[in-house]
């Protein structure tokens, strides 16, 4: 038994940017997969948003640990042996996928239906109608939930130690069962992810309340 | 692909799933109704409290909304009991859950007392209402008619959060599900089934709430 010195400081700090690529990843991936359900989920096509709410449904309706415990486990059944950095990254991509989507699809219909009709009249075609007209608009309204959103991805990564991807919580219980000092090392890794978290928070706060402020003007 | 699956072990451990689930149902309830306790104490101190006090609930809400309920938990299981508070894995779970609910839902009820305009509580003075029909009809009412749909979700979310407390084993629908993994290796199965539990639970109670909101909560009619 040895106690918390300097070293055990820094091996928790060094996995933090296992934490930061993984929430990188994580927040990537979903922003291109939450485009592509918000528009699914906003879509003329039956079909297409039938599918996009089953998706957030279901993403929305299980815990995260289950997702990431079935691509896990699930991999190996389909014959593909993954590691612990795939499968976490593979289940927070399409976990926020799910929820960006939700959020950017609120901010999508917020935009009056004024606004699509004038784009029709005008002869743009969807994509251009989308590019040009709608999701600029939409971006404003979308910006301070989805900044909000990138803590809780950072938050959901915790949950890849349990599969024994070596993030900062995952470094924090080696260095416990190392240390046996608890007190001090859940301390550290606390305050670890509320360096990343906090500023995140205060910047969302922060533009939600100039955008409050610009609507009253 | 050669997988067979095999659910005859997960559908032989029925009565396990069955206990399990209860348990997360029950943790879940627990913890929202004493968070929601937490909260409104929170929410009060908040809104009318004296500076100190205010600075301490913004502190709290901060540290919490911040940090990953995984870290919290063990910080409840581990690092508490070091410095002499002996518990269950069940009642940290249970105080992780309090304490992480009453954090959010202390912001949900506080925008929800600020959501009743102060004219509407004078328009029931000027109306000669009673005290308690003021508080009931003009205030209670429509604030849970505003923060309902977001303290309801926020349930969910904590029932779903919850299949973490299964790393300390807390006898949750999870725990049960690591249990079972481990005598007969069926992971797969196992999780499958689970995560179908949790899907049917957290569908059941959002029709559930929003039953409720639509018997009890909707606005009378104007005719």
């Amino acid at each position: 038994m040895r106690s918390f010195g300097i070293h055990d400081f820094w091996f928790i700090l060094e996995a933090g940017r296992w934490t930061v690529l993984l929430s990188l990843i994580a927040f990537t991936g979903g922003a291109i997969g939450g485009l592509a359900v918000a528009l699914a989920r906003t879509a003329d096509n039956v079909v297409a948003r039938r599918l996009s709410t089953g998706f957030i449904q279901l993403f929305q309706g299980t815990p995260l640990l289950m997702q990431l415990f079935l691509v896990f486990f699930g991999a190996p059944v389909l014959g593909l042996e993954i590691s612990p950095w795939v499968a976490a990254g593979v289940a927070l991509v399409l976990n926020t996928s799910a929820f960006l989507g939700e959020i950017w699809r609120g901010s999508i219909q917020a935009i009056p239906r004024g606004q699509w009709e004038a784009a029709e009249a005008l002869g743009l075609h969807y994509a251009a109608r989308m590019r040009r007209v709608i999701l600029p608009q939409a971006w404003t309204i979308a910006l301070p939930p989805t900044v909000g959103y990138m803590v809780q991805v950072i938050k959901g990564t915790s949950l890849a130690a349990i599969i024994g991807f070596t993030e900062i919580t995952r470094a924090g219980q080696i260095i416990n069962n190392a240390t046996f000092q608890p007190l001090i090392v859940f301390s550290v890794v606390g305050a670890i992810y509320f360096a990343l978290c906090w500023p995140l928070s205060l910047w969302a706060s922060h533009i939600e309340k100039r955008r409050a402020a610009t609507l009253a003007r | 692909m050669h997988y067979t699956f095999q659910f005859a072990d997960v559908f032989a451990a029925w009565p396990l799933l069955l206990k399990g689930t209860w348990i997360t149902v029950q943790l879940s309830i627990f913890a929202t109704a004493l968070g929601l306790l937490v909260a409104i104490l929170c929410a009060w101190a908040k809104t009318s409290g004296p500076k100190p006090l205010r600075w301490v609930v913004q502190v709290y809400i901060e540290l919490i909304r911040n940090t990953p309920f995984l870290v919290q938990l063990f910080f409840f299981f581990f690092a508490l009991p070091s410095i002499g508070l002996r518990w269950s894995p069940y009642t940290a779970a249970l105080t992780a859950m309090v304490v992480n609910l009453g954090a959010y839902a202390t912001e949900i009820i506080r925008a929800g007392i600020e959501s009743i305009p102060k004219g509407q509580i004078e328009a029931g003075l000027a109306l000669n209402l009673k005290e308690h029909q003021i508080f009931r009809l003009i205030i209670l009412k429509p604030a849970l008619r505003a923060i309902f749909p977001a303290l309801t979700s926020q349930f969910i979310l904590l029932m779903l959060s919850s299949a973490v407390v299964s790393v300390i084993s807390a006898d949750d629908l999870t725990s049960v599900a690591a249990n079972l993994q481990s005598q007969t290796f069926r992971s797969f199965e196992i999780y499958i089934v689970v995560t179908g539990i949790y899907l049917v639970l957290a569908l059941m109670f959002s029709a559930l709430f929003r039953t409720i909101q639509r018997r009890a909560l909707s606005y009378p009619d104007r005719r």
